[in-house]
């Protein structure tokens, strides 16, 4: 059932779709911005603690399709403890691997942000799993304004 | 069901015997875009290989049969929706120029500051947009008659809503996002009663049911050729001949002049008025042989399959558990627009894609309709003559094997 799609619909994308972490309002938070798919209507809040240019909590609310949940549960998992620059740094990465730009994946700089890597294969979809980065890449500059894919 | 012709019908459109991921396509985007039967593709095949120039321009041989399969074409639609002259079909892209049209030139000749337009709350965003600019440049107000739970338009509220104030009332004879079919016939007796024009989207309608703009009484009907089995880039704007006579031209150009000097310009008559430059031959010509092809089957047969069709598919998916229909009245043509629990509609029309399934997922252009229902989008299919119980049976399959790897 559904065996071409083994590589898009990975189990750990099911996993955090059905339980995404960091799932909650931060009412502390440093940073809050919007971003918005309207092909998808995928809608998600991201809010960032930061220590200095360290980002020191990541938690984000929302709906959206299962990419774009597990992308963006493995963000705010994964950017915790990194500096600005180095998230910076993980979202060009991301955006190579997702975008098809790199053959390589960078397995180690990536870690598990490449279970998202099948999108590469569904232009439509790319937006799903990319949607999370760009709306951190707007927090991170401290842009006020919404965030859209379009 | 069982006279209906839908195997020697799904034999004359190639696409249909496409393999999409190594499986049977399943084509249930119609509302989208509808697949052509050979019998238009030869036809835009012939123009061009035999009588391509061209129209209402030369002498020639070539230009002459141009001019009279184009004109012919014209005719086919003028009888197709029971029109009283040829004079009032005006060939344009599609239903959104035709709307863009009419917004431009009637709107801005009739239409001023504080008065009103009125549509619904199921309109795609092509009927929308252009009165949102129209009430920017003019003043006017945009007022929208509200719809039920159930995705049908709260009728004693549109009522409520015509008033002196309504320069024009403008919805959709059948909503692309829902199916649900506006009881038009109720809706232009009220407007006529206090003189008010109506214009009918019918971009959606036209390909699910025989449509007669005189009975109907409609002072602008408009719809798109793709969505009629014809070429994309192509659509019909109908209005009644005196409206259209009085309203100015839309764009400037060849064809729709009579005598230019550079004092002054006298516009060409009806409908030539409303058609400046080189027309789209080819695909008017095509329009037509697909107004050919569904005249030979019949409107009144095709509508009573696809609502077979829509009654099965319909009981099939009350049976999924966690499915919910959106849009679940009976006033509907042939579509199903769907959410299934805790699964986005993409992560949906992704996996039935696998299965070569191909149904829309999104906002379908009608984002306030999705705001309504509080969904962020929904699943469609869409249904047309082609389309078999068979391959509803794939559809259902295919969401109930979906449902259980979400899990």
């Amino acid at each position: 059932m559904f065996e071409d799609l083994r590589d898009l619909y990975q189990e750990v994308i099911f996993d955090h779709n059905r339980n995404p972490r960091n799932f909650h309002v931060m009412d502390e938070a440093d940073r809050k911005v919007e971003g918005f798919n309207p092909l998808c209507g995928d809608r998600l809040t991201l809010f960032l603690k930061m220590d200095g240019d360290t980002i020191v909590d990541a938690s984000f609310q929302g709906s959206g399709c299962a990419i774009s949940t597990a992308s963006v549960s493995l963000m705010t998992d994964i950017v915790k403890g990194k500096t600005e620059a180095e998230a910076e740094d993980l979202f060009t990465q991301f955006h190579e691997m997702t975008t098809g730009k790199e053959e390589e994946i960078n397995l180690e700089a990536i870690g598990k942000l490449a279970v998202l890597a099948g999108v590469r294969e569904y232009p439509a979809r790319v937006k799903c799993a990319t949607l999370a980065w760009h709306t951190l890449d707007a927090a991170l500059k401290n842009e006020q304004e919404a965030i859209s894919t379009e | 069901m069982t006279d209906f012709p839908v195997e020697k019908i799904r034999a004359d459109f190639p696409i249909l015997q496409e393999k999409i991921r190594n499986k049977p396509l399943v084509y249930l985007d119609n509302a989208a875009s509808c697949q052509k039967p050979q019998q238009v593709i030869d036809s835009i095949v012939h123009c061009y290989s035999h009588e391509y120039a061209n129209v209402h321009r030369g002498v020639h041989t070539l230009s002459v049969r141009a001019t009279d399969r184009y004109e012919g074409a014209r005719e086919k639609v003028q009888h197709f929706i029971n029109a009283q002259s040829t004079k009032e079909i005006i060939f344009v892209r599609g239903a959104t120029e035709a709307i863009n049209l009419i917004a431009q030139t009637f709107g801005k000749a009739n239409i001023n500051a504080g008065d009103e337009i009125l549509i619904t709350a199921m309109e795609h965003h092509s009927n929308i947009v252009p009165w949102q600019m129209l009430c920017e440049q003019t003043g006017a107000v945009l007022k929208v008659a509200p719809i039920d739970l159930q995705g049908e338009l709260i009728y004693a509220e549109f009522e409520a809503l015509l008033s002196e104030k309504t320069k024009l009332v403008s919805v959709v004879h059948m909503s692309n996002a829902l199916g649900t079919v506006n009881p038009v016939e109720k809706i232009i007796a009220a407007a006529k009663a206090k003189n008010i024009p109506v214009l009918l989207d019918g971009a959606q309608a036209i390909p699910h049911m025989s449509v007669d703009v005189q009975a109907l009484d409609c002072d602008f009907y408009v719809f798109s050729g793709h969505k009629l089995y014809a070429p994309s880039g192509i659509g019909v704007l109908y209005g009644k001949q005196a409206l259209l006579e009085a309203m100015p031209p839309y764009q400037g150009g060849g064809d729709m002049i009579r005598k230019v000097t550079f004092e002054e310009t006298e516009y060409n008559s009806l409908p030539y008025k409303f058609e400046a430059g080189t027309p789209n031959i080819a695909d008017v010509i095509g329009l037509g042989a697909a107004i050919d092809y569904l005249t030979e089957i019949g409107m009144d047969n095709i509508a009573a399959y696809e609502a077979e069709l829509l009654a099965y598919a319909t009981a099939s998916a009350n049976k999924i558990q966690g499915l919910r229909i959106i849009g679940d009245n009976n006033h509907k043509g042939a579509i199903l627009s769907f959410v299934l629990d805790k699964i986005h509609p993409h992560d949906i029309g992704t996996m039935l894609d696998s299965l070569g399934i191909a149904i829309r997922a999104g906002h379908h252009c009608a984002m306030p309709v999705m705001d309504f229902f509080e969904v962020p989008a929904t699943a469609r299919a869409s249904f047309a003559m082609y389309n078999t119980k068979e391959e509803i049976d794939v559809l259902m399959a295919g969401i109930e094997d979906l449902i259980k790897i979400f899990g």
